[in-house]
């Protein structure tokens, strides 16, 4: 296949940025994506350019590292996988593909398509856990028995992996949906109802203070969740929040 | 010299004696005292969530963007633990004899029994964290089976439990960070340790983003750095995996544990073409319901190839299920390493069912039946038909592995519901690693490595779901014991000053290495030289091994690391974000340890686990252990040129646990 890329350079968050062509060809439809990005470079670096930087690490679409906004999708046009599992043989022989980073002012661009999101850690570091420490002497695990129903749904909600596409393809860049499946994971577990209230209030608190927008609903970033991550949790979390501010007045 | 500190004992109380005996630090003097930790991974980010909790000032490191993305979010099966939740006989004692086993003999009796004790604490402890693991109707823990064992003892969460556990772990890890117990450096790269008067005193770290060069100073450094599986260049490993934490501490005085020893996964997907960049692994787990075969006849292997003739056409006679064939007490569920090298051995006569010849199908059709028939019980259909059977079994199957069977269609663009999948053998995980003692120091005094990183229990081989299960005792329950026994001496050391000239010469080494690559005027990039290293190691010291390859390999690889160093082009600058840069470094630091990883299995003139020699095998072509000359540990010292690196044995003592002959038959 012969492609022509039109890929987003930056060099870094204050940097204006634009838009470059590159054409490659000899592109085979079992490539991933990323491994037509790796053949991109190889080819910069051999005609002594500047290659183009991008995160991903796993390729197995599980560490949630790659990001790229493809022909305005977050993810590129397939459902349900990342980047790094989206394959060649998803285009067409002379097609053009735009590839830009996650655009967030909650995502500041590090250099090209690789974007700063330690936001997502400082959401999580406000409360997303459970206060247990190290001790060997919990509850046998067995003691605390979860109905199958709602263990599934806490686990749905715990498969997120971060990447952001949530935020980027919200026209607000929220990060509803990311946060919202935290907070669901523990509000349904009964490990997590103890600090089920304060949880919630201090990721949302977080959440704002890092500058991601408003949900208006529009339910887009889980259309493009590329774990399947559900809506209703968004209105689990507004429920907990509403409930806690209110009991807290 | 090597002093393994092996407490006395009976072996079912030495690790109970031990953590009485051993020196701890008060509370108070916790405070003063400073723990650098490489690496969030599951060792990483428990170990350093735990440190933290107990008083000590932790700083830890990763080179991801989060320490949510260490690579054991990959982590697809399980985690094992004797728990006997399922009345099946299971015990510690079973766990710890399963795992010696498993391991060819050639693990550590007191290490492996540890890891048994404390793995039932590990799922009590990540289940109070809120890690979601699959349940059965009644509520309660459900369970499943792996290779190399007759119990069910693997706790999952769907085909992510790797990914549930480090999210658990990053949990921990991200309340003490809030508290501010923990500081938090990502996209951060460890490029050397730092030895003051013969003790670690800290680390010099590359800030990714800026280039810049970090001093750290600290009392004690844990590597838990993953393993060395990107030596091969195509692994199931993250692209980012690498060994050079673990190698600049070989070079600094740490001992490299049994480098040979590398596990080959049977149940990958094949390799596709050349522009492949990474293997993708199909879960363990599904060798508990898939049947693995290849045609009997080498005419239908050939149609096969050429295409003309699909799996499905193959009648039931002429399929030849040669797990179930050659090991009829295990079948489909012997370990990894006998089932890797089943399938070259099929595929190397000519039987592999894919255009390289080099697959065999993983089928779970008879699974789908079966499954189907019970769900039909359970909801009380009277004379299902077959269609309604297969509805429901693909169901049930589609519950227990979804997530597996749609990544497999995603690459390979074929449906395992309908068509068996094919699979290969890939490199997956490092038994290897360094040697550590049993309070997993290093040879370095107050330089630990947990986790992958290190040696210490898995033999020749690991078992599956045994690696989440190592990475999290060592982080949560090991580590933060055993370190407070050398720190106990450190409560009036004071803090360390990262103004000592060890630090300055660490930092100018650093400096001094990366302006070397960056200044280079060569031709060719990173990858050229990654991708000729790993079709090397693999050829030459992958799932089969020989003297003569062995040799051929140690030269050539010497002859590509000359011309490494000549001819890579790292483009850009050393001051900016450079991931050419950073790969350039992992890439050097490979090209050495693979020099090291022949050497030491040219010198172990014997077979066990995933180190096999074509020189000594069965006549039935098993691995065939030589232990009157090789039960012991090779632990390689660095004496600045790999292949001259000189050897320390640990001898193996087997006390509790007959040494013979592994039979899965």
């Amino acid at each position: 296949m012969d492609l022509i890329l039109k890929v987003w350079r930056q060099n870094g968050p204050n940097d204006k940025g634009h838009i470059e062509t590159y054409p490659v060809s000899g592109v085979s439809p079992d490539m991933s994506f990323l491994e037509m990005m790796d053949m991109l470079n190889d080819q910069i670096i051999r005609d002594g350019g500047d290659p183009v930087a991008f995160d991903h690490d796993c390729r197995e679409g599980i560490c949630g590292m790659c990001s790229m906004f493809i022909n305005g999708e977050a993810h590129g046009p397939n459902r349900g996988v990342t980047t790094c599992q989206l394959h060649m043989r998803s285009f067409k022989d002379g097609d053009t593909i735009t590839i830009e980073p996650w655009r967030a002012s909650a995502f500041p661009v590090v250099k090209d398509l690789a974007v700063d999101r330690s936001a997502f850690d400082r959401v999580i570091q406000a409360g997303g856990y459970i206060s247990v420490n190290t001790s060997g002497e919990t509850l046998d695990a067995n003691a605390i028995p979860v109905p199958k129903a709602q263990a599934d749904e806490a686990f749905n909600a715990a498969t997120c992996i971060g990447c952001g596409a949530c935020v980027a393809t919200c026209k607000n860049a929220s990060a509803m949906l990311f946060v919202s499946a935290k907070v669901s994971q523990f509000a349904l577990l009964p490990q997590g109802q103890p600090e089920r209230a304060t949880r919630v209030q201090r990721m949302v608190d977080q959440m704002d203070k890092e500058g991601f927008g408003n949900c208006t609903n529009t339910g887009a970033c889980a259309v493009e969740c590329p774990k399947g991550i559900d809506l209703s949790n968004i209105a689990r979390m507004n429920r907990d929040f509403l409930s806690a501010s209110a009991s807290e007045e | 010299m090597l002093e393994s500190k092996i407490p006395s004992g009976p072996l079912a109380e030495k690790w109970t004696s031990h953590k009485n005996h051993i020196n701890l630090v008060n509370p108070a003097n916790k405070r003063l005292i400073d723990v650098i930790v490489v690496g969030t991974g599951l060792a990483g980010s428990s170990a350093a969530a735990s440190l933290a909790e107990m008083g000590y000032n932790v700083k830890a490191f990763c080179f991801q963007d989060s320490p949510r993305r260490a690579h054991s979010i990959a982590a697809q099966g399980g985690i094992n633990a004797a728990k006997n939740y399922q009345n099946d006989g299971d015990s510690v004692y079973r766990l710890f004899y399963d795992t010696i086993k498993g391991g060819d003999y050639r693990s550590r009796e007191a290490n492996v029994h540890r890891l048994a004790e404390v793995s039932t604490s590990i799922i009590d402890q990540c289940v109070a964290q809120g890690v979601p693991f699959a349940r059965e109707y009644g509520g309660l823990l459900d369970n499943r089976s792996f290779g190399g064992v007759q119990v069910s003892r693997t706790f999952y969460a769907k085909g992510q439990t790797g990914q549930q556990l480090l999210l658990g772990a990053y949990s921990a890890l991200s309340r003490q960070i809030s508290k501010g117990k923990v500081e938090m450096f990502t996209r951060h790269e460890m490029m050397d340790v730092v030895i003051v008067d013969g003790k670690c005193r800290g680390i010099i770290a590359r800030n990714l983003i800026t280039g810049e060069l970090e001093r750290h100073a600290a009392h004690a450094v844990v590597l838990a750095s993953g393993g060395y599986g990107n030596v091969f260049f195509l692994s199931t490993n993250a692209m980012g995996s690498n060994v050079s934490a673990a190698w600049k501490a070989h070079k600094k005085g740490a001992y490299m544990a049994n480098p040979c020893f590398t596990q080959i996964h049977p149940t990958c997907i094949p390799v596709s073409g050349e522009h492949q960049s990474k293997l993708t692994l199909m879960s363990e787990s599904l060798r508990n319901d898939g049947r693995i075969w290849v045609p009997a006849k080498k005419e239908d292997a050939e149609a096969i190839r050429k295409g003309t003739m699909r799996a499905n056409d193959i009648p039931e006679e002429d399929r030849d299920y040669y797990l179930e064939r050659r090991y009829p007490a295990f079948g489909n569920l012997v370990p990894r390493d006998v089932a890797s090298r089943a399938a070259k051995e099929r595929c190397d006569a000519g039987f592999g069912v894919n255009e390289t010849g080099e697959a065999v199908f993983l089928d779970y059709a008879s699974a789908i039946q079966r499954y189907g028939k019970t769900e039909a019980n359970i909801r009380g259909l009277r004379n299902p038909s077959e269609a309604e059977i297969t509805m429901l079994g693909k169901e049930v199957v589609k519950a227990k592995y979804g997530n597996l069977f749609d990544m497999y269609k995603q690459i390979a663009a074929d449906d395992p519901y309908e068509t068996p999948m094919k699979i290969y053998p890939a490199v997956h995980y490092t038994m290897g690693g360094l040697w550590v003692d049993y309070n997993l120091m290093t040879s370095v005094p107050g330089l630990y490595a947990a986790g992958e990183a290190n040696f210490s229990d898995h033999g020749a081989n690991r078992l599956g779901a045994s690696a989440l299960m190592q990475g999290l005792a060592d982080g949560y329950f090991v580590l933060p014991y055993t370190i407070g026994d050398y720190l106990a001496s450190d409560i009036r050391t004071g803090a360390i000053s990262a103004d000592a000239p060890e630090f300055e010469a660490a930092e100018k080494g650093v400096k001094d290495r990366i302006d070397h690559l960056i200044n280079n005027s060569g031709s060719k990039p990173v990858d050229d030289f990654h991708r000729r290293l790993g079709r090397i190691m693999w050829n030459e010291c992958g799932m089969s091994r020989s003297e003569t390859g062995l040799k051929k390999a140690i030269a050539d690889i010497r002859a590509l690391r000359d011309e490494f160093y000549s001819d890579v082009r790292v483009p850009g600058t050393a001051d900016q974000f450079n991931p050419e840069l950073d790969k350039a470094g992992r890439v050097a630091d490979l090209l050495e340890l693979g020099e090291l990883m022949c050497k030491d299995a040219l010198e172990r003139n014997e077979s066990c686990g995933g180190h096999f020699r074509e020189e000594y095998q069965t006549l039935e072509g098993e691995a065939l252990r030589d232990d009157e000359q090789f039960a012991f540990v090779s632990a390689w010292e660095y004496t600045g040129d790999p292949s001259e690196a000189n050897l320390h044995k640990e001898g193996l003592k087997f006390e509790n646990i007959e040494l013979k002959q592994r039979s899965y038959k």
